[in-house]
């Protein structure tokens, strides 16, 4: 089988922080030296050339390093990982975009890179004259985009305002006819990042059927995606990147699993400082919350059939009667779930309707199946009924919901609502 | 199932590159339909929703020349012009190099910036944007030409047979000109943004060091060599020479201009391909 792409050793450094941070030291001596030296640094970097200056501090990051991968002809690649752990440097890197500071690549094959959907649009022109325009930029030539014209109009559904200026469109419009050019692009390979990422259900359900037709016509795509599910359907094989490094290479399940369960320590856990308590919630003093998984890892990324964990630890520094200590689950949206306290339970409030000096740990389980995929947050309150409330935290920790095996996940679409029971469905013939 | 048969797919290696980088026409080339596009897009856009559309092309130059006209032509002074030639004629012939030339120092030295989504989203030659600018200005001149032929044939001022190998010769240098400056400003831009700050005032500095509302000829012999290092001094003479038989036949001044322009075009060139690969990431 051929090889499309090769990568070899690639690394890319950036440098971070303000170009000019000069004078750190004050010295006057050292100023009048610095700048003397000024207008050499100056003609320098035109050329694109840093002189060695101790004054300067350039902080480095390697957004890549030493990343390298085969990728065969026709094959569907997946590359999936944290926010910042370098996937869209590598596609920008392949896309001849940016260039790697070492490393090569060896790319066999027209690349149509699909980095942002509706590059170079411009508000002023029509719907017509923006499919060229973009068509053209995408790197397709005009017989090609005359050729697709008629489809690509079919599939933005935007037929009845091909003629209007593109400022007029709703986002939705915008977004459909962007996709549309961009997804009758004909190259070997195709490089895509993320553009399932926004739009409604239905613009992702249909981006999904394209690319999904786009992998089986027998092209090389390289896919970048938040959305597990999406992966799982399109790629045979993925990679996990975490912090500029390819960490594993593995069939799409397995690099899922590894890229699911590989969660930070400090993810998934938000710990109070002594600064951040208002001194009002005395003797009530919040420490940590926590979500754990199945298996008692504390993470943020979990999975939908799986139990999840809530705890919430905290201290006592005088007793305390009446006390409640609950939490607020909401969607990222702004929209409650529910909420839930520990001493809900009548028996259990009896129970401890005192609560002695001490440190305790609130804990309860939350069954799989329940949430529906996407990002919560968890706040905290911990009250006395209509007495006083001690501490509250609205937004004290999201974590993340993947739906892998929840019901109906076969149909790689967005269900509505924050829950996804698993009903017991029967059907029967009348 | 398609009608041509699929080319052999090319290989390209993408590696950090040192030294010099190429210039690489070959991809320029691949890319060319891009510039028509671009072209088309900054035509199309420009004129989008003005009352006046392309009568914009128009009136500027003759604006300029009416204004001219009545400060230099004994209304404040009577600036002198080369030989025997009514001074609205002698202007305008000039604003037609100078107009391409300020297209090329305003949008052209900001083709890079105002494209930043282009350039860090999608890969083709960054060549293309400001050469797309500075073509762009053709239509202009090419309008404004149609206004000098108009003003030529009333002034019953027909250009000589040279007209036909100097008036493309001029234009061409005129492009080059303009293309070379234009490369070393945008490219400079994209790290300095001085340069969009600095142009009005460079714009101006240099349309009183080039012969536009003046001639040449008020400088001495000595200061004329010196004077000749401006590149637009030499196309704008050059151009009123070719049309309208005036000033003198290229000679040591225009030939030090288009020595000076070529230099600008060449130097750009190397400084843009060597920055080109930066870019994406200081934009």
């Amino acid at each position: 089988m051929t090889i499309a792409i090769k990568v070899e050793n690639i690394s890319k450094r950036y440098k971070i922080g303000l170009a000019s941070q000069r004078f750190q030291y004050g010295m006057l001596r050292d100023v009048l030296v610095d700048t003397a030296k000024a207008p050499f640094r100056f003609a320098a970097s035109l050329f694109g050339k840093q002189l060695a200056d101790p004054g300067r501090n350039a902080d480095y990051i390697w957004a890549l390093k030493d990343v390298s991968f085969d990728l065969e002809e026709g094959k569907v690649l997946g590359i999936i990982g944290r926010n910042g752990a370098g996937k869209s440097t590598l596609l920008k890197v392949l896309s001849r975009v940016t260039e790697p500071t070492r490393g090569a690549v060896t790319v066999r094959g027209r690349v149509g890179s699909l980095l942002e959907v509706g590059t170079g649009f411009h508000p002023e022109l029509t719907g017509r004259e923006n499919i060229y325009l973009n068509g053209a930029i995408l790197g397709m030539k005009r017989a090609e985009i005359e050729k697709n014209f008629d489809e690509i109009v079919a599939f933005s559904e935007v037929e009845q305002f091909i003629d209007t200026p593109v400022k007029r469109y709703s986002s939705g419009m915008y977004l459909r006819l962007a996709f549309a050019v961009a997804a009758h692009l004909e190259p070997e390979i195709l490089v895509v990042d993320e553009v399932l990422a926004v739009g409604d259900a239905e613009f992702q359900r249909k981006c999904l059927g394209k690319m999904n037709d786009v992998a089986a016509q027998g092209r090389t795509v390289l896919f970048v995606s938040h959305n597990m599910s999406a992966i799982l359907r399109l790629t045979q094989d993925a990679i996990v990147m975490q912090k500029g490094q390819l960490v594993k290479r593995a069939p799409t399940a397995e690099a899922v699993d590894f890229y699911l369960a590989s969660g930070q320590a400090q993810a998934g856990e938000r710990i109070w400082g002594a600064d951040e308590v208002p001194a009002q919630s005395a003797p009530f003093v919040p420490l940590s919350l926590r979500v754990r998984d199945a298996r008692g890892t504390v993470a943020d990324r979990l999975r939908s059939t799986e139990p999840i964990t809530l705890e919430m630890e905290y201290r006592l520094d005088a007793p305390v009667t009446g006390l409640r200590v609950g939490i607020y689950l909401g969607t990222v949206r702004g929209e409650y779930v529910f909420t839930s306290f520990d001493v809900d339970d009548p028996t259990l409030y009896e129970k401890h309707s005192t609560r002695q000096p001490g440190h305790y740990v609130s804990r309860a389980s939350l069954p799989g199946d329940l949430l529906n995929e996407g990002r919560y947050i968890l706040g905290v309150n911990a009250s006395s009924f209509g007495v006083k409330r001690y501490f509250m935290d609205e937004n004290a920790l999201a974590f993340n919901i993947d739906p892998i095996g929840a019901p109906g996940i076969q149909w790689a679409e967005q269900r509505q609502g924050p829950i996804r029971p698993r009903l017991n469905w029967v059907i029967e013939k009348v | 199932m398609t009608e041509l048969t699929k080319p052999e797919p090319t290989t390209v290696y993408i590696k950090a590159s040192s030294g010099f980088a190429a210039l690489n026409l070959g991809d320029l080339w691949r890319y060319r339909e891009l510039i028509w596009f671009m072209i088309w897009r900054d035509i199309k856009v420009r004129y989008k929703q003005t009352a006046l559309g392309a009568a914009w092309a128009v009136l500027q130059p003759v604006m300029n020349m009416l204004v001219f006209n009545f400060l230099f032509n004994g209304g404040v002074t009577k600036l002198p012009v080369d030989g025997d030639i009514p001074y609205p004629l002698f202007s305008f012939a000039a604003l037609l190099p100078w107009g391409l030339f300020t297209t090329a120092l305003n949008s052209a030295s900001r083709s890079l910036t105002s494209n930043t989504n282009m350039i860090t989203k999608t890969y083709f030659p960054r060549l293309i944007l400001p050469m797309s600018s500075v073509l762009g200005g053709l239509l202009d001149f090419a309008i404004a030409f149609v206004i000098l032929l108009g003003m030529m044939f009333y002034y019953n001022y027909l250009p000589g047979w040279e007209v036909l190998w100097a008036l493309p010769v001029f234009l061409l240098l005129s492009i080059v000109t303009a293309l070379g400056v234009a490369l070393w400003l945008s490219a400079i831009n994209v790290q300095y943004r001085d340069v969009g700050y600095a142009l009005p005032f460079l714009t101006q500095f240099w349309f009183f060091l080039t012969p536009v509302v003046y001639s040449s000829k008020v400088f001495s012999e000595q200061w004329q060599l010196i004077y000749a290092l401006n590149p637009m001094a030499g196309v704008v003479n050059g151009f009123r020479w070719a049309l309208l038989g005036i000033g003198n036949p290229p000679d040591l001044f225009v030939g030090i201009s288009a020595v000076i322009s070529v230099i600008i075009l060449l130097t750009g060139l190397v400084y843009f391909k060597n920055m080109e690969r930066t870019f994406a990431d200081t934009i």
